[in-house]
């Protein structure tokens, strides 16, 4: 039989596939129609936003670097929350790791509490770590250190575990074989075979930290975010534009002196 | 066999650092640095020395959560939802072009430098920076929010973007160029095609982590269930925090959980 | 002396891996298992230093029974049993000498491995044997620099330097080219001798078994189904030892082995 012309049109794709698009576009618009139309927003605003962002950026010219000292310094108290408690937060992260990783952890409850710690970190922002700590502590730079220690803590631990699931488990038979014990098979076998990913992992962190010690002040936790919500306040606008292009210069440093210490360790 | 006497062989392991001054100097610095950060940190020890009498007091009022303004709740949650679509929607669409200036086998210098800068900018500041600022210029409520996380989403998706626009297969161009096609039909039928699997995937991580930065955003005033987050804690209402916090985490679970399973299906 | 008396491993409720295994290996002798794979050899060796944990059945080294030990007795034991492995299963991140120490982790506390300061005796001994199989001088490279070969030697000084009553051999020979393959089954051979430990040996390549041991059993589906000098072993041996499927087993147990040899 010959093929007739409708057989041999071409189209795109598979009626199931276009089935799936169709349904992908219809949801797509329903949550933006719905968003749209329901969030609460003042539509005069939003049509005024742009005059508004071009008057506050004029405002911010020429910045004002007539307080450097006084930004530099907050510049350094940043980095040192930042690069404190990463430290802190990669030396307490171990052992969390170590019981949140299936071919270590000594038994099922452990486990689960690893696991435990791991998400209930993670899921908390550093900000809403630091509302906390701000609370329990008052406001100042050990807020700031401990909460972000307290988001690190998930993030590290997570991938140093997962990095301790994947290791090749030969040399660990083969040392278990020799009648070493189990502390020492931990040194000898596991250790060096997470150390590469410990040390990327750390570095990565430290440049995340570095970012996120820059809002802590906007919660009183210390840092350059002090300086900014001062100015912020006082409508001092051109001292906000020098205190963003410190905080730029800092995080671009940062990237790349932690792109530098990444390609050093590898 | 060698002849050695048997006592007069060390071994030592090779230090990670070979140069012993570089090796010394370098923990030294560390030492020093960690001794003069620790005590140059303006710490005030009198009013910490009052934390844990006030975490008691904190947590005991904590518990339990409260969930008896939960119409609240629900509403900031669903403020959230909506500024995270718009945001996502809107930072995907800008992306594109931004992705495509920012491409060095696509654009010509100056313009690849632009969209370079654009999306350092982006991605230098904290999203509550940006928001601090916009809600500054347009004042409190999800408008700030959704611009704010507009050029969050712009820092990220423009970067993996216009990467993956750096290493499309250069033939398919190639093959559309010679055979005369204008610049845009170029770019429309050569480099979309193999950008989009790439972009739905992003799409998904971004609503994924625009939903995370918006209940923070909220801190600052820039809408959302983090405004909502702010008021209980100004009032002091622990219960009611402790309650937005754990619904904060079980939303951001779930909806990690579902991306997740989608970027696999899709990627 | 390794006695091996009615030896049974089973995984689960499955067919048994080892099914009532009996052996004996005198000090000095240098013996080969050969076997289809699947055959169990391997489960054999790791059930001697209890990798793999027997299921019944006994098994005594130089007159101490291995299977009833408890965990620190067990560590103890294991120290006096050497493995070598197909995979070599070096640290690769670790230099060759703290590889070579590791045979040795069973006997220094805690403080000298942690900080690399092992025992003046144990160096000294570390840098006898490297000489002895010529790794010496890449005591200070890391492990994942070397070739195969110098790498399964590493892995021999390291079960040596546990001063071993028996050596086990995992395929020893597997992941290496022909010539250091030779190199390899060489210096099994006479460390035997030197050492007069009993050495166990699995092994694919029937060439280099007949060549190199005085001593071949043959495994069959998790029973030994020839036991005698390598030129015992002809075609028909062969044919038993390598042919058939567990099921042709399971419908004619015991009808092919006339031929089998036991002690």
């Amino acid at each position: 039989m010959k093929p007739t012309v409708a057989d041999r049109a071409w189209s795109r794709y598979t009626s199931r596939q276009r089935w799936t698009r169709l349904a992908i576009t219809a949801t797509v618009v329903l949550a933006v129609s719905w968003s749209l139309s329901t969030i609460d927003i003042i539509w005069p605003w939003v049509w005024d936003a742009p005059a508004q962002i071009g008057d506050l950026f004029s405002r911010m010219v020429p910045p004002d670097f007539s307080s450097l000292d006084k930004i530099v310094w907050a510049l350094i108290e940043t980095l040192n929350i930042a690069t404190i408690a990463t430290f802190i937060a990669v030396v307490v992260s171990l052992p969390i790791a170590y019981i949140a990783a299936q071919n270590t952890t000594p038994n099922r409850a452990t486990l689960w509490l690893g696991r435990f710690i791991l998400v209930s970190s993670r899921s908390v922002n550093t900000l809403i770590w630091a509302l906390l700590f701000v609370a329990i502590f008052g406001p100042g730079v050990l807020a700031g250190i401990i909460a972000i220690m307290f988001r690190s803590l998930g993030f590290l631990g997570k991938l140093i575990g997962e990095a301790i699931e994947e290791i090749d488990q030969r040399p660990v038979e083969a040392l278990e074989a020799t009648g070493a014990s189990h502390a020492k098979v931990v040194l000898y076998a596991i250790v060096p075979q997470v150390i590469p990913t410990f040390f990327a992992v750390s570095v990565l962190r430290w440049d995340i930290n570095l970012r996120e010690s820059t809002v802590l002040g906007l919660v009183g936790a210390g840092g350059i975010g002090v300086i900014l919500q001062g100015a912020i306040n006082t409508l001092d606008w051109r001292t906000v534009a020098t205190v963003l292009i410190a905080i730029i210069v800092l995080v671009i440093a940062g990237e790349a002196i932690a792109a530098w210490l990444r390609k050093k360790a590898i | 066999m060698s002849t050695a006497t048997p006592s007069s062989r060390h071994w030592r392991k090779p230090p990670f650092i070979t140069n012993p001054l570089l090796r010394w100097g370098i923990l030294i610095g560390c030492v020093v640095y960690a001794v003069w950060a620790l005590y140059t940190l303006p710490f005030d020890w009198a009013r910490i020395q009052e934390g844990m009498s006030r975490a008691q007091r904190i947590f005991s009022g904590a518990f339990p959560p409260s969930f008896e303004r939960s119409e609240l709740l629900i509403e900031g949650l669903l403020e959230s939802f909506k500024i995270a679509i718009l945001a996502t929607l809107l930072g995907l669409a800008l992306s594109v072009p931004i992705a495509f200036m920012a491409a060095r086998n696509i654009a010509a210098k100056p313009i690849y430098l632009l969209g370079r800068g654009l999306i350092i900018t982006a991605r230098s500041f904290h999203p509550v920076i940006v928001a601090i600022l916009f809600v500054k210029a347009v004042g409190f409520g999800p408008i700030a929010g959704v611009l704010t996380l507009t050029i969050y989403s712009i820092g990220f998706v423009a970067k993996m973007l216009a990467e993956r626009i750096e290493e499309i297969d250069w033939g398919q161009v190639e093959a559309l160029r010679s055979s005369g096609t204008r610049y845009v039909a170029v770019l429309q039928f050569a480099v979309l095609p193999q950008i989009m699997p790439r972009q739905i995937g992003l799409a998904m991580y971004q609503l994924d982590s625009n939903l995370r930065a918006s209940a923070v955003v909220g801190i600052v005033g820039a809408g959302g269930i983090g405004a909502t987050l702010m008021n209980a804690f100004g009032r002091y209402d622990y219960a009611f925090a402790l309650a937005i916090t754990l619904v904060i985490i079980a939303v951001i679970l779930v909806v990690e959980a579902i991306s997740g399973r989608i970027r696999r299906n899709i990627w | 002396m390794l006695r091996i008396t009615h030896l049974i491993k089973r995984y689960g409720n499955g067919e048994p891996v080892l099914k009532d295994l009996n052996l004996e290996v005198p000090d000095e002798s240098l013996v080969s298992i050969i076997g289809a794979s699947g055959a169990g050899k391997s489960t054999l060796l790791r059930c001697i230093n209890r990798l793999v944990e027997p299921t019944s059945g006994s098994i005594e080294l130089n007159g101490q029974e291995l299977t009833t030990l408890k965990r620190d007795e067990l560590r103890k034991s294991r120290r006096r049993i050497g493995m070598i492995f197909q995979g070599f299963n070096l640290v690769d991140r670790l230099t060759v000498m703290e590889n070579v120490q590791c045979g040795r982790l069973g006997y220094i506390p805690y403080w000298r491995a942690a900080l690399r300061r092992y025992p003046a005796e144990d160096i000294e001994r570390a840098f006898h044997l490297m000489e002895r199989v010529g790794i010496a001088k890449y005591a200070n490279k890391r492990a994942d620099e070397l070739s195969g070969g110098e790498r399964q030697r590493v892995g021999v000084v390291r079960a040596l330097m546990q001063n071993p009553e028996i050596l086990l051999a995992d395929e020893p020979t597997a992941s290496l080219d022909p010539v250091s393959s030779r190199q390899i089954m060489e210096l099994l051979q006479n460390l035997a001798d030197e050492l007069k430990l009993p050495v166990l040996i699995n092994i694919h390549n029937v060439a280099e078994a007949k060549e190199f041991t005085r001593r071949i059993v043959g495994m069959r589906f998790g029973r030994l189904i020839f036991d005698g000098k390598p030129s015992d072993l002809d075609d028909d041996a062969m044919d038993a030892v390598y042919s058939g499927t567990p099921s042709d087993e399971r419908e004619d147990t015991g009808a092919a082995f006339t031929r089998a040899v036991t002690q």
